[in-house]
């Protein structure tokens, strides 16, 4: 892959950016979209700002794709206020599509052409192309260039639906799901070429149902659920994850009772949990507690909810409610 | 770029992978040459009766199988890659870039006629070495020209409406032969249709543009009064081909 220094050299135009810093690339407010009467969008509000990469984050059916695809000008909406790069894609399709760079879910290119003369043929659509051995370097396509597209493997090809993607000099990029169904190692190459991306200064709007995929990546993340924005945050403050509370957990010794407000009804794996509101004196006083009875808390641990907790029952049938452990098996079932 | 330079660009990517594309390449080539052959391996040496002049077989074939390489090449591989392209998502794409509309179909089309007319050339050189064809010089070339244009535009036009109605690409080669072999054969480019025909059997013919596209050929290769008329009924059935493609081409694959 190419070191991203050499993007500063005046080869390369340079997105032009959207506005001054901060300035909204996607301003969307209370989107409706509904196929035969099935409603997939329910009111979604998303503000992307210049130069970051946001990931909608959600399980497979949550709404994401209908969102994106209205954004892009694929789909016309139902209701709502749309705004991208300034234009309506939904009456503007034209205006807006020399400006922005589409990776979709499922796509093709012609099997024949060699992965240099694909790059070549979509530069010729734009006004302000990138060089086309410059976006083959950038996605780590060096060794391929002239290989005919059919004899790419898959994480390759994905690689040149970026490239197609990028060589137009997108000011904002979509990625629908850009790793699903590839092996880890794939998913890996696919990040390091979408992180740099991100240092190009592009707005990059990434959707996927990967909970790992949204932390590694994206500068902000929301969650979608039944088409509605559920959470929105950092990938460090989804859904209060800063706040939430700490859990401890151990073992507790069969010859001794913790002091009361320290232990709990044994779980099925013989562990006790807790949830003190003050972590460091409850830590303090069972560990004190311990070493003065001459025991041992075997296995303990203190646990933060993950990303994926807050994923899980955020986008559970009933968030909160009981039947998170399902729902976390049916949306996990197409990890690799 | 401006749109004849984008669009002359854009002919020479379709041209570059539809050389690689060993079917295309295949139905393009082989598929007239072998007809012509095995045709005229057949009947050699018979006579067909054609107005009121006798025709040797082998001449006769030239025109038909000339008609034959423009109809695979327009109808059958537009139709055919185009659905194709549609269900992998290569025209999503495309419809997601800047590229005008009008030069995704113009260069396609144009392509196509470009082949076509290679592929007149060449049956028309095979048809002179082998089979004694007369070549058309002078007004009757130019003539055939104005029709061999307007034919291969038509069928393009209307391989682009037939996508429309085809859901799926493993659909698209029956489809489209379904509806252009009985054509071809009602239309006399396989079999002579003989001097009494059935009736609906012309009708058929002054109906679909095949039969009109054949006697433009055939007035070029076999010296047989020329009509305008034939020129007329193809490029209608051209505009109409357009129009419904315009109405009811689609970008993305069948939902679901």
């Amino acid at each position: 892959m190419m070191p991203l220094a050499v993007h500063a050299d005046g080869r390369s135009p340079g997105p032009v950016k959207a506005g001054p810093a901060g300035s909204l690339v996607v301003d969307v407010r209370g989107l409706e979209k509904s196929y035969s009467g099935v409603q997939a969008v329910r009111g979604v509000d998303l503000e992307i700002r210049v130069g970051e990469v946001f990931a909608l984050l959600g399980p497979n059916g949550a709404g994401k794709t209908t969102t994106v695809e209205i954004l892009e000008g694929y789909r016309a909406r139902d209701r709502g206020e749309v705004s991208v790069l300034g234009v309506d894609p939904g009456r503007h399709r034209t205006r807006l599509k020399s400006r922005i760079g589409i990776v979709l879910q499922s796509t093709g290119v012609d099997r024949y052409l060699t992965v240099r003369e694909t790059i070549a043929m979509y530069a010729t659509f734009y006004p302000r192309p990138r060089p086309v051995d410059e976006v083959i370097e950038l996605v780590g396509l060096e060794g391929k260039r002239d290989a005919r597209v059919l004899r790419l493997s898959g994480g390759q090809q994905r690689r040149l639906d970026v490239a197609i993607a990028l060589v137009g000099n997108p000011e904002l990029l979509f990625l629908d799901e850009p790793t699903t169904g590839f092996d880890p190692s794939a998913r890996r190459e696919a990040w390091e070429v979408i992180k740099n991306l991100a240092t190009l200064g592009m707005t990059v709007l990434l959707t996927t149902h990967y909970m790992d995929e949204a932390q590694f990546l994206a500068d902000r993340v929301a969650v979608i659920a039944a088409g509605r924005i559920v959470a929105e945050g950092t990938p460090a403050t989804l859904g209060d994850r800063e706040q939430a509370k700490a859990r401890i957990r151990y073992r507790p010794p069969a010859d001794a009772i913790p002091p009361a407000g320290l232990s709990a009804p044994l779980g099925p794996d013989g562990y006790t949990e807790v949830t003190p509101d003050d972590l460091e004196r409850a830590l303090h006083e069972l560990t004190g507690w311990a070493i003065d009875h001459q025991t041992r808390l075997d296995g303990l641990q203190v646990i933060r909810p993950s990303l994926e907790d807050v994923y899980l029952s955020l986008t559970g049938p009933s968030p909160g409610g009981g039947s998170q452990l399902a729902s976390a098996e049916e949306q996990t079932g197409r990890r690799p | 770029m401006n749109g004849v330079a984008l669009t002359a660009s854009q002919v020479r990517y379709v041209n570059k992978a539809y050389w690689r594309s060993p079917a295309a390449a295949f139905f393009a080539l082989v598929y007239p040459l072998m007809f012509l052959a095995i045709f005229t391996s057949i009947f050699r040496n018979s006579t067909v009766q054609f107005g009121t002049r006798s025709v040797n077989e082998a001449t006769f074939y030239v025109p038909g199988m000339v008609a034959l390489a423009v109809i695979t090449v327009c109808f059958n591989n537009i139709a055919v890659a185009v659905t194709f392209q549609r269900d992998s998502g290569v025209l999503k794409r495309i419809d997601g870039t800047p590229m005008p509309r009008a030069t995704f179909f113009g260069a396609r089309i144009l392509h196509a006629v470009l082949v076509s007319a290679l592929l007149v050339v060449i049956t028309a050189a095979f048809g002179r070495a082998f089979y004694h064809a007369d070549i058309p010089t002078g007004v009757t070339l130019l003539r055939m020209l104005v029709m061999l244009a307007a034919g291969a535009a038509a069928f393009c036009a209307l391989g682009f409406a037939i996508s429309s109605i085809i859901p799926t690409a493993d659909a698209s080669l029956p489809i489209v032969n379904v509806i252009i072999l009985p054509l071809l054969f009602l239309s006399g480019v396989f079999i002579p249709l003989g001097n009494n025909p059935p009736a609906w059997m012309l009708w058929v013919g002054r109906i679909f543009p095949i039969r009109h596209f054949l006697s433009g050929m055939q007035a070029g290769f076999l010296g047989s009064p020329f009509s305008w008329t034939d020129v007329l009924v193809v490029a209608a059935w051209g505009v109409a081909g357009f129009l419904l493609a315009i109405l009811f081409f689609r970008w993305e694959p069948r939902a679901g």
